[in-house]
């Protein structure tokens, strides 16, 4: 009787399988995988695929980008051929018709000049040539015509104009993001540049009054510091190349707090402690030292007793780690991130916020600088650095002087 | 042996290693000594930890005991693993270094600009240090076995732990000097004791025995079988026997055993009259893979030979821990002098096993009968000096033998821990390194358990094979070749490299058990690396529009000198 009843079972399991299969076939139809009505379905439709059309041109109008985005910017409009060109050249052209190529770029000439856009038949002796109406949409970005969308169709029609105008519209916002990333990335060379132009002209002032005070009294002390002080600059001022390594990084800090001390004597105590596999790792040309200034400062401006700044690089599988630590007055955390955001200018020097931003846009976000302090509670500033990443090198070799 | 020693002397050695790690920083408290604190490894350091993290289980105890057991031929293989520094010297030392690649991986993507080849450079680093820590682990049971009678499992297993809570802890924050602190002290527990043992052969009268006769007895002996074997008889041989022959039971009876194979069963005690010459064994089948693969050997003794030797000098540019210290090196000029200095200081460091190996022949040559021939080095002071003496110089090497498992491991732990938390698991941080150690180091662990009885320089070879096939193209080519193109590239690592892991594969499964398919697959490097390069260099031939676009530049980074690039770059 058992025995019947597994059978009964065993030959019902394919049945029921193949019962809830069906139901769930059938099923589906109705529910448009939870997706709403047709109209809202067809809006997610337009929505996503915009949205696959949109990562290309962050890049900017070139032949590439076009031609990755081309045919995602077609089927939102459903035409039979779409084409981008710039203002000396057709960039792409999706579809059919593409021998229309040269009339329409003779045809582009007064839409780009005008920034208007406009509709035109297109002469054509193919007969069963699907092309025979070009809509034009111009690119602008910042008012400035960049280039021009043009939308081809078999008949007029006064949808795909508008269609096409809003289409240009989306494509010429994506432009300006584009226009926008580049000016940021400009805008942090010009950073660089700036910082290392002005390395710190307090600095500067400070360094020649405390040799100056030595020149009578002790001349060979004067003399070493303005050795100090010419290899500190001969390093800061260097030209070529964007990245330095950590031993050199690490000279040229050697070389400030010597001129540092020189100002303030014993009360400035600093420990170093290095791994010295990590030495080699190529980092931002003076990434650290605005580090170790600003711990300086924190230290010892605006107090009376001692100072001790502890600097550790470490060894940590694929990166390095360098931690810059002080016992100083600290700092609001949340005043520091709002440096840190841009949103209000620090008191003095470029400092930490410019630091931060040229890791994260050398080694990406992750890298960033992290940085544990409170009021009175010394501030301990955490840099994670890969010890290799693509385009990254330094310039020269270690000097081992 | 007695415990008593060697194991103070164990945990002696994993404490200094941990202490060195941990607190072997450069510290400087005041400005003037800032500039000692950072200054760069010099190349003599370097070679050192270079030296100390390379010399592993198979140059420590696997040599002498492949001396012991196969005789003079098994000298390619200390020959070759030093030339392997050699050919790294020529081609690839300095060039790799101008490169800024920390890790192989790092290096396919910096000249090929390609993340898929990069991706497949790592599994092979994961591959690669895998094979390379399971003889590792094997080692260090054997050691802990003999020394104390330990399971065969646990040595192992205090290794694996101890490294992988070492390297995850982020205790090896100065690997470089714990390294070379390892390789002075596995010098030292070679070289102290080889003085007394030499001392000892020469008051025994010095002794001599030919390479070419099969080794004797010198003096009554009785050997305990511990897994069942097969002798194999050219002449008939007198013994005592207590245990089971062929078949049949006997109780301490003397027997005179006919030229032919017997087969002796597990438990057996054979006690040998001084004189005899020592019989060959093999492993009854489907046992141990040790004597098939030293069968393979004596069937194509050339082939073999061959074999190794282009699996070990193609295949040390391709270890990933070797590559990791190169990056220490501050430039190219420097990464050519540690080259120069790892080879005095290996090849200083090689001299040594043999002489072990040819006293293990004179005095412990019943070690072949058991299969515990890698075990020579452990046994010897205590059985030619003995006493007080013998103990304290056994418990020595056992030392530099765990230092040489937890050098070699802890380097390979760190390369594929990174590779795996780099490129295999989701994201990064401190946490997903804890893992990928983890995983790094419970792998070849489980296999250990799994595959065992290769013997440990043998195993070493395995993964040679599969460095010299993948990464001695990838790396030869890459840097002297301006035509290797990213399908190039991947398509001969994964010929070149999967079919002598294939090979490898199928070796350590056992299969197939004899013949001329078994020394193929024994020793692929012959004819996988061949067949890497060809592949790589037909593939990127054919596909020539893939040059990645700044090949010229980054070429010329890898062959101009620093200063020369620098001027380079600014004009």
């Amino acid at each position: 009787m058992s025995g019947f009843l597994a059978g009964l079972l065993i030959a019902a399991l394919p049945l029921l399988a193949s019962g809830f299969w069906l139901g769930r076939r059938t099923a589906r139809p109705t529910g448009l995988g939870g997706l709403g009505t047709p109209v809202e379905h067809a809006t997610f439709e337009t929505l996503h695929t915009a949205s696959l059309a949109a990562p290309p041109l962050r890049a900017g109008l070139t032949e590439e980008t076009a031609r990755r985005s081309a045919r995602r910017l077609r089927s939102l409009l459903g035409t039979d051929a779409l084409c981008l060109a710039d203002d000396r050249q057709v960039l792409v052209w999706d579809g059919a018709g593409a021998h229309h190529r040269a009339e329409v770029m003779e045809r582009l000439a007064g839409p780009l000049a005008t920034g208007r856009g406009e509709a035109f038949p297109l002469g054509c002796h193919t007969p069963d040539c699907p092309v025979r109406w070009a809509v034009v949409a111009p690119l602008t970005v910042d008012d400035r015509v960049h280039g021009a969308l043009v939308a081809c169709a078999p008949r007029e029609s006064a949808v795909l104009v508008r269609a096409a105008g809003e289409v240009a519209r989306w494509v010429s916002v994506q432009l300006e993001l584009a226009d926008l990333d580049a000016s940021r990335t400009r805008l942090i060379e010009a950073e660089i540049r700036a910082l290392r132009a002005q390395i710190s002209p307090h600095f500067i002032f400070n360094s020649l009054a405390v040799i100056a005070s030595f020149v009578r009294t002790d001349p060979e002390r004067a003399r070493e510091l303005l050795l100090e002080f010419a290899d500190f600059t001969r390093y800061s001022f260097r030209r070529h190349g964007d990245f330095t390594t950590l031993a050199d990084e690490l000279h040229a800090i050697d070389h400030y707090l010597a001129l540092v001390r020189a100002r303030f004597g014993d009360r400035l105590s600093v420990t170093l402690q290095v791994a010295p596999e990590v030495l080699p790792v190529a980092l931002p040309f003076l990434c650290l030292q605005p580090l170790v200034e600003n711990a300086v400062k924190h230290g010892l401006e605006g107090r009376t007793d001692d100072c001790r700044i502890q600097i550790t690089a470490q060894d940590a599988g694929a990166e390095a780690l360098v931690v810059i630590e002080d016992d100083g007055t600290g700092m609001d955390p949340v005043l520091l991130r709002r440096i840190l955001a841009g949103e209000v200018s620090p008191s003095g020097g470029i400092g930490l916020s410019n630091v931060d931003d040229r890791l994260r846009q050398v080694y990406g976000d992750d890298h960033g600088l992290v940085i544990e302090t409170a009021p009175g509670a010394g501030m301990k500033i955490t840099a994670r650095v890969p010890k290799y990443q693509p385009g990254v090198h330094s310039a020269g070799r270690p000097t081992g002087t | 042996m007695n415990p008593g020693y060697a194991v103070p002397a164990v945990a002696l050695v994993v404490v200094a290693t941990v202490l060195v790690g941990a607190f072997g920083l450069r510290m400087s408290r005041t400005t003037s000594d800032f500039y000692v604190a950072s200054r760069t490894v010099g190349p003599r350091l370097n070679a050192a930890a270079i030296s100390g993290e390379y010399l592993s289980a198979a140059s420590f105890l696997g040599i002498a005991g492949l001396l012991l057991a196969q005789g003079p031929d098994m000298l390619w293989y200390p020959v070759g693993y030093t030339a392997g520094y050699l050919v790294l010297l020529l081609f690839v030392a300095a060039p790799l270094r101008r490169s800024g690649a920390y890790t192989l991986p790092d290096f396919a993507e910096a000249r090929l600009a390609s993340r898929p080849v990069r991706r497949l450079a790592g599994t092979f680093v994961v591959g690669v240090g895998w094979l390379y820590l399971l003889p590792q682990l094997q080692g260090a049971g054997l050691t802990l076995t003999v020394l104390t009678g330990a399971p065969d499992w646990l040595g192992g297993v205090i290794v694996a732990a101890v490294v992988t809570a070492t390297v995850a802890a982020g205790g090896m924050r100065s690997i470089t000097f714990v390294q070379a602190f390892q390789y002075w002290l596995k010098l030292t527990a070679l070289l102290v004791p080889v003085l007394f043992l030499a001392a000892a052969w020469h008051a025994d009268g010095s002794p001599r025995h030919a390479f070419e006769e099969p080794a004797a007895f010198r003096d009554q002996r009785t050997v305990r079988v511990g897994d069942r074997l097969d002798l194999k008889l050219d002449h008939p041989l007198t013994v005592t026997v207590d245990g089971t022959v062929d078949g049949r039971p006997h109780q301490d009876t003397r027997l005179t055993l006919p030229a032919g194979t017997h087969r002796i069963e597990h438990g057996t005690r054979l006690t040998f009259a001084p004189g005899t010459p020592v019989p060959a064994a093999h492993r009854a089948p489907g046992d141990a893979l040790t004597p098939s693969h030293a069968e393979s050997r004596g069937e194509r003794p050339l082939y073999a030979t061959y074999g190794l030797i282009l699996a070990t000098f193609l295949g040390t540019m391709g270890l990933p821990h070797v590559v990791v210290r190169f990056y220490t090196s501050p430039h190219g000029v420097a990464a050519r002098r540690t080259t120069v200095a790892v080879l005095a200081l290996i090849g200083a460091f090689y001299l040594l096993p043999p002489v072990y190996g040819a006293l293990g022949r004179l005095y412990a040559p019943e070690l072949t009968l058991t299969g515990d021939a890698d075990a020579a080095v452990l046994l010897l002071p205590g059985r030619m000096i003995g006493g007080v003496g013998g103990d304290l110089l056994g418990a020595l090497v056992a030392g530099g033998a765990f230092a040489a498992f937890l050098s070699t491991a802890s380097g390979l732990t760190l390369a594929v821990a990174g590779v795996l938390t780099q490129d295999v698991l989701p994201s990064r941080g401190v946490r997903h390194f804890r893992l990928g150690t983890l995983i790094a180091m419970a792998v070849p662990l489980g296999a250990s358990a799994l595959v065992g009885g290769l013997p440990v320089a043998d195993a070493v070879g395995l993964a040679f094979a599969v460095s010299a096939s993948s990464f001695c193209p990838l790396l030869v080519l890459g840097i002297w070749w301006r035509r290797l193109t990213p399908p190039g590239a991947a398509a001969g690592m994964l010929i070149g490299g999967g079919s002598a892991f294939a090979a490898v594969a199928a070796t350590m499964a056992g299969f197939p058990g004899t013949g001329t398919a078994h020394a193929l697959l024994a020793w692929p490097a012959l004819w996988s690396v061949p067949l890497g390069f060809l592949t790589m260099v037909l593939v990127s031939l054919a596909t020539p529009g893939r040059v990645p676009v700044g090949t010229a530049a980054i070429l010329a980074r890898f062959h101009l000198p620093e200063e020369l690039h620098t001027e380079v770059t600014t004009a």
